[in-house]
């Protein structure tokens, strides 16, 4: 189990979000966190990767426990994952080339040559020409920009992607190209990829199986054929 | 982090042997790369991966670094024993062209004459560009006033209340500290010569004509002139200002104006204040060093300092916060493009306030001084 979370209680103040989620992601797998917008997407998955902690419950990334994990666990641990923001959040005083060497030059003694050709690597693996790799991210487009955040992600060639919202903002040509890399990468280095997405086609052809939250609680879980002959009504909302 | 092994080399007559097992990742690969440009590469490398439990990208580029770097030297490399997954990982860091891009020359043409010249240059556009910013200010502040409607009162008191209203203990709290070190200094001296009363026209004088306004502005200058520039670099950058523009809003209106007025009524206000209370730490001073009472230190005051001091000091300070407001703002609209450029302007826009504020303050005191003031 990649993932394990019981029971997952958050609370804004007086605000209820998660009222008693628990899911399980398997290793390799492509997972879906699916919902309308506020129904606590996004803060699900940042409990995950330890920037936003849940009022109760266990969650468990890895094996590890998050709830009272010390700092040199956490540590370990944030080696293992790679995490693609929605709107990139590259380092914008860096150049993209800087901006996917760093996580290797931090973490691994390679030499610097060793390091650049390995960035070099990632950037056009995912779809990036290798002239981006001197501009800085004010100088890309919102598409190129999210692109080069997965080759960051993808630098130190984590165990777990975390990815938040990855085609939106890309045109569908890329947004296939961008499932289609998933599925590669998956398929190549046993990657589990946890992703927030709305996009109706990653839904229905990159993702394994998935969980659909709603009302404080997941309303609906598995995958794509299972739930469209389940649960229609629910899933007609999510493809139209 | 301790390196595993992750390979071994047996020599045979016409080839190394490399026999790789474990797991390939960008933690342990360093020793293999080491050994792949060492001098012990003399013969044809034959690399079998079939024992490798665990191979990642970084470490398909390394065997693949290692091929290369054989065929450099004009041996052949192998790679045997490779399974589905590795042979497609391997095909698929082969399909890309990795060798670092050329690195561009950082340092251009560094003539000194070239510097200086493009030195004065950028410092002239620079100039010209903060004077069409004052004319637009200008322009907008004519153009409200014509139609009174468009002044931002709401915003205009926002700005009032955060950067007069709240700025008042700090400003107390320095003109009092101010006012307690002129006297003190002032009473040793005086001491001397039996001139204790004089204590009054020193304090008097250089406080409100001078130290008052100057510290209430610098205060200011660190205070406001950083916030501006920050929040309208940091709207810029988020796009707020372009959709107020597509929206229709007279970004000078709502953003520079409400800022610039706002500067200009408080900081007479501030000085109003930092006059009074440095009054008081002098006057505190002039008691327990002096024995001045305050009934026998206010009498004097009156009698002695102008009030055209106290005019002085006020008339100088809203053009203190003119300029205190321009230049924060001013530099906030030349923030661009990245989180960096928050930091260096925001430096930049405290600096030449500052800068800005004691050069009109010099400015002043020599003109005022040789007009008989």
């Amino acid at each position: 189990m990649i993932v394990q979370a019981q029971n997952i209680v958050t609370a804004f103040g007086d605000h209820i979000v998660h009222d008693g989620v628990s899911f399980e992601i398997n290793k390799g797998e492509i997972f879906g966190i699916l919902g309308g917008s506020g129904s606590g997407k996004t803060t699900l998955m940042r409990q995950m990767i330890l920037l936003h902690r849940p009022n109760q419950g266990v969650l468990k990334v890895l094996g590890t426990d998050l709830t009272n994990i010390d700092s040199e666990d956490a540590q370990k641990l944030r080696l293992r994952w790679g995490v693609l923001f929605q709107f990139g959040a590259l380092f914008s005083s860096l150049s993209i080339l800087e901006n996917v060497m760093i996580p290797l030059q931090e973490y691994t003694d390679l030499p610097n040559s060793f390091i650049e050709e390995l960035a070099l690597l990632k950037i056009q693996m995912v779809g990036l020409d290798k002239k981006v790799a001197d501009l800085y991210p004010s100088e890309l487009s919102g598409g190129m920009v999210k692109r080069a955040a997965l080759a960051r992600a993808l630098a130190l060639d984590p165990e777990i992607l975390f990815l938040d919202e990855p085609t939106s903002g890309l045109d569908p040509a890329s947004a296939r190209a961008f499932d289609n890399l998933i599925l590669k990468l998956r398929s190549l280095l046993g990657i589990t990829v946890v992703m927030v997405t709305h996009d109706k086609d990653t839904i229905a052809h990159a993702l394994d199986r998935f969980i659909i939250l709603g009302d404080k609680k997941i309303v609906a879980q598995g995958d794509y054929q299972t739930l469209l002959q389940s649960n229609p009504s629910l899933m007609k909302k999510f493809m139209e | 982090m301790a390196q595993q092994d992750i390979f071994t080399i047996t020599q045979s007559n016409d080839a190394i042997n490399i026999k790789c097992f474990g797991s390939w990742s960008g933690k342990n690969i360093n020793q293999f790369l080491n050994f792949a440009q060492s001098k012990a590469v003399q013969k044809d490398l034959i690399i079998d991966i079939s024992q490798i439990e665990f191979l990642d990208t970084n470490g398909a580029m390394a065997l693949l670094f290692a091929q290369r770097k054989a065929y450099e030297k004009g041996f052949s490399a192998t790679i045997i024993g490779e399974d589905e997954n590795s042979s497609k990982l391997l095909q698929l860091c082969k399909k890309h062209d990795c060798t670092p891009l050329p690195k561009k020359s950082r340092v251009k043409n560094l003539k000194p004459l070239t510097l200086l010249g493009k030195g004065v240059i950028h410092s002239l556009k620079l100039f010209f560009a903060f004077l069409s910013f004052v004319g637009g200010v200008c322009v907008t502040f004519a153009k409200t006033l014509l139609n009174p409607k468009n002044i931002r009162f709401k915003a205009t008191l926002y700005h009032l209340q955060q950067n007069g209203l709240y700025a008042v203990p700090i400003i107390a709290i320095t003109s009092f500290l101010i006012g307690v070190v002129i006297a003190y200094q002032g009473a040793v001296q005086l001491k001397q010569f039996g001139a204790n009363i004089f204590i009054v026209e020193m304090i008097g004088i250089s406080a409100t004509r001078e130290l008052a306004p100057l510290i209430a502005a610098i205060v200011i200058a660190g205070r406001s002139a950083s916030a501006f520039t920050a929040q309208i670099g940091v709207m810029k950058l988020t796009d707020e200002i372009d959709a107020m523009r597509t929206m229709g809003f007279r970004v000078w209106e709502f953003l520079v104006l409400p800022r610039v007025i706002a500067l200009v009524i408080a900081m007479p206000l501030l000085v109003v204040i930092a006059d009074g209370i440095a009054i008081f730490g002098g006057m505190i001073i002039a008691y327990s060093e002096l024995g001045i009472t305050y009934v026998e230190f206010l009498d004097r005051f009156r009698e002695t300092v102008a009030m055209k001091h106290i005019f002085i000091g006020l008339f100088k300070a809203p053009i203190f916060g003119l300029t205190i407001a321009l230049v924060g703002c001013y530099r906030g609209f030349q923030i661009s493009s990245n989180t960096e450029s928050v930091g260096r302007y925001t430096t930049v826009s405290v600096v030449n306030a500052i800068f800005w504020v004691i050069a009109f303050n010099a400015l002043f005191s020599v003109v005022l001084t040789e007009i008989g003031l």
